[in-house]
């Protein structure tokens, strides 16, 4: 029964990274740009993130929880949220091809967030770390809701992050189906010659669904930097993101671009990621395992390519610019 | 009197140096239908497409109800009451009908499909719609779709309603429904445009008639006081005495024999329809229609690129076995000595590769020739050389990419080298779109050699006095059909505008 508990909750703290990648990436491939920078936006909100709260310890001496967790959350949305913007510039304005500006963006991200990440290391003379309050911050769930016997265990002894990607989830699956500005976000990247006879600003909405969703997958980053669940929180782990921006793009393919499919999808892939932890098969080498979420992405993408239903495929222009006096 | 709903003085628009629109004026009247009537590329689209926030004017002035107006997007036409139904529709497939409607409009509030079901089922009633607002557009037929543009412009308060050929797509059934909507908004107040080059559907709906000819506003009539004859005259001109050399043919060897030829597009429209017709060598066969009447699928059924049904027999050289072609693959069809150069809009399109040089053009054609297993670039290369200079094409060199060169080259490389490949039978489209007089020249005259030397030569065009001092026999399309076969000699501009625009009917001249 504990094995199980513990499983489950270990499974959530795996799957919120990705939840919050792949919510943004749902936004941003719902305005047509298929950003494949995820990764790289998860570095920089990552390394972002971890500076503001350092810096704002190091700055008060007695950082408070609440305040450290706004500036972590804040830092790291508006850093990545720089790097969609660039991504934005280039391929909207620009028009650059899509593909190669997100894999430029992992490229730049990584070095981005390993850079700054090592500097401050080396500044704080070895390593950069934060203080056992903010590690808190990042780590404990709700106070004493998490004191009831298993339910607190099971429902409430999550980080505020953790509660933040099911917010997140519930807008905007919301604003996507229910709300006239999720319609016409819809539209464009359906069709966005269609939208801009509707009257829609293709540009504007473009620009601000890839900046917001690059902000969202940034939170991931900030995610697995501050939680300890993988290891040490709070510190700059050189590489530690490595992968987390690819599954978070897969999660959204065979999430069928929907968010509350990607909360299933995250769980799925957490839950295989962690399940040697737990549950060990004897005769099943514990290496094997760790490829568990990466055959799962690569049957899952199989079984979609067969499921061709009109309303579960990507939107119609994904991947292509919008220039009106194209004939 | 009242003001006009739309009036437009001195519209002009350019795109690079071509004129689609030279100072255009046109009345738009509140309570009539207004045809706009025009050959291929004479500027009806792009002038309504100003109106509709598309595409900006480059000079002269709109006034919507008396009062100038500049619209800068199509969220002013709309904000303007103007609504447009372009030929390709502006729906998003994933989306139903009612979600379609509300589409950009700024409202605040959530989506409630319910309400605007109900404001779609009033406009429905009002004129005779029927759309389910529910429905995905994915699931509709291409009228439904017609009928949700239509509504969608209806909801959002259009006044003006621009159509752009919207009977191109629908059966005939179908187009008397449409025309009995436009005949009810009509009544209602609203002032409506159709873009057309139907004469019938023009003589059967409209009340006036404006005929636009290579961007200029050549006439503006009423229609009950015009006839067919008047409008096709005007909407071709006067002609032009070219002065294109055409030799007589003087035994003219059966090449080609086309029989019951049918074709069926992706959505079930049938676009070839039971098409007859025999090629001969020593002799041009030009093709004339509007465009989308089945040219391209003619040309690309023939050399084996679409699907389709009924016969076509080749009768190779020197009296062998004559073969069928339909069924055969593209390379199997090519060796027998068809050759297809056919330009598409954009040039490049399925003749040659932008990014490789000229040779490498030439080897497209040659590469699997031979035995060895090394391609052989040094005939290509040759014949690279003799292209640029026999058809004095300008180019730094034959190592170019194809795509640095002007579109008038790129034409010279891509008939060129399907000359060169000595074809018994040369198809050719568009060879001459978008090409100067000169180089216009340069081809008709290479085509002329091909039928001199025995070749059947089929050459598409869209500019009717050439066709008319070109070719030897004129097939004219309509809708899929062969609307007629006209003797070159003998027939004038207007009897092949009239035959394109199904009045003349069939008839039939031997060559």
């Amino acid at each position: 029964m504990d094995t199980l508990l513990n499983f489950i909750v270990a499974a959530v703290l795996a799957a919120t990274p990705l939840l919050f990648g792949a919510l943004g990436e749902i936004i941003t491939e719902k305005s047509g740009n298929l950003n494949l920078g995820v990764e790289g936006m998860m570095f920089m909100g990552g390394v972002a993130g971890l500076a503001g709260t350092y810096y704002y310890e190091k700055a008060v001496g007695e950082p408070n929880a609440v305040v450290s967790m706004i500036i972590g959350v804040v830092c790291a949305f508006l850093c990545a949220m720089f790097g969609a913007f660039i991504y934005s510039f280039l391929t909207i304005t620009l028009r650059a091809n899509q593909n190669v500006t997100g894999l430029a963006l992992t490229t730049f991200g990584t070095g981005f967030g390993n850079f700054f990440g090592e500097i401050m290391g080396n500044a704080a003379g070895g390593y950069v770390s934060v203080g056992t309050v903010i590690k808190a911050a990042f780590d404990e769930g709700i106070p004493v809701l998490k004191d009831i016997p298993v339910i607190g265990k099971l429902l409430f002894d999550y980080n505020f992050m953790v509660y933040l990607a099911l917010g997140l989830t519930i807008i905007l699956a919301y604003f996507l189906s229910k709300t006239k500005t999720g319609l016409n976000l819809r539209a464009v990247g359906e069709s966005p010659a269609t939208a801009d006879a509707a009257g829609i600003n293709v540009t504007l909405y473009k620009y601000l669904a890839t900046c917001i969703g690059g902000g969202i997958s940034g939170l991931g980053g900030l995610y697995i930097v501050m939680n300890s669940a993988n290891g040490t929180g709070g510190v700059w782990v050189h590489n530690s993101i490595s992968g987390y921006g690819w599954l978070a793009v897969a999660i959204v393919i065979f999430a069928t671009w929907s968010p509350v499919k990607a909360l299933i999808c995250s769980l799925v892939i957490g839950s295989l990621s962690v399940i040697p932890y737990y549950y060990q098969i004897p005769f099943i080498h514990s290496a094997i395992y760790e490829i568990f979420p990466y055959i799962a992405t690569v049957a899952v993408l199989i079984i979609m390519i067969f499921r061709k239903k009109k309303s579960n495929l990507p939107p119609a222009s994904l991947g292509l610019a919008y220039f009106r006096e194209e004939r | 009197m009242e003001a006009a709903a739309i009036q437009l003085k001195n519209l002009t628009k350019t795109f690079g140096s071509v004129v689609a629109n030279d100072k255009v004026s046109l009345e738009i009247r509140h309570g009539e239908i207004l045809a706009l009537l025009g050959e291929n590329g004479s500027g009806k689209t792009t002038l309504m497409n100003m109106l509709s926030g598309i595409y900006y004017p480059d000079g002269g002035e709109i006034f919507v109800n008396g009062k100038e107006v500049i619209i800068d997007s199509p969220r002013d036409a709309f904000d303007l009451g103007i609504g447009m139904i372009h030929q390709h529709f502006k729906l998003v497939d994933v989306l139903t009908a009612a979600e379609n409607m509300v589409l950009g409009i700024k409202e605040k509030g959530r989506l409630n499909t319910k309400v605007i079901g109900e404001k779609m089922r009033e406009i429905c009633e009002q004129y005779g719609f029927n759309v389910d607002p529910d429905k995905k557009i994915y699931d509709m037929s291409v009228s439904e779709k017609q009928t949700v543009e239509i509504v969608k412009m209806l909801y959002r308060g259009a006044e003006t309603l621009i159509l752009d050929e919207p009977t191109a797509v629908l059966t005939p059934q179908e187009t008397e429904k449409l025309f009995a909507v436009l005949r009810n908004m009509k009544k209602d107040g609203k002032a409506i445009v159709i873009i057309t080059h139907k004469l019938n559907e023009v003589m059967e709906l409209s009340d006036r008639v404006a005929v636009l000819r290579k961007g200029i506003h050549v006439g503006d009539l009423v229609t009950a006081e015009t006839n067919p004859q008047e409008l096709t005259n005007l909407m071709v001109g006067h002609s032009v005495t070219l002065n294109i050399e055409r030799t007589l043919c003087e035994k003219p060897v059966k090449k080609l024999e086309v029989r019951c030829l049918c074709c069926t597009n992706d959505d079930g429209v049938k676009v070839l329809d039971n098409i007859n017709f025999d090629a001969f060598g020593g002799e041009v066969l030009g093709i004339a229609g509007i465009s989308g009447c089945g040219q391209k699928e003619l040309l690309e059924g023939i050399a084996g690129l679409q699907k389709v049904t009924g016969s076509i027999i080749f009768y190779p050289e020197d009296g062998k076995q004559p073969e069928e072609l339909n069924g055969k693959s593209p390379m199997e069809i090519i060796k027998r000595g068809v050759s297809l150069s056919f330009v598409p809009e954009d040039r490049l399109g399925m003749g040659l590769i932008g990014n490789m040089d000229l040779a490498d053009n030439m080897m497209l054609r040659s590469y699997n020739k031979g035995k060895s297993p090394f391609a052989d670039r040094k005939t290509p290369a040759e014949l690279a050389e003799k292209v640029v200079e026999e058809l004095e094409v300008v180019t730094p060199g034959i190592d170019v990419p194809v795509r640095n060169l002007s579109g008038g080259n790129v034409q010279k490389i891509l008939v060129g080298r399907e000359i060169a490949s000595e074809p018994s039978v040369l198809m050719s489209a568009y060879a001459v779109r978008g090409l100067d007089i000169n180089t216009s020249y340069t081809i008709y005259n290479l085509m002329n050699e091909q039928k001199n030397r025995g070749a059947a030569v089929i050459y598409v065009g869209e500019d009717l006095d050439v066709l008319v001092e070109l070719c030897d026999r004129i097939l004219v399309l309509c809708d899929g059909k062969v609307s007629g076969i006209l003797d070159g000699r003998n027939t004038t501009k207007e009897e092949v505008g009239l035959l394109m625009t199904s009045l003349g009917g069939e008839k039939e001249v031997s060559a």
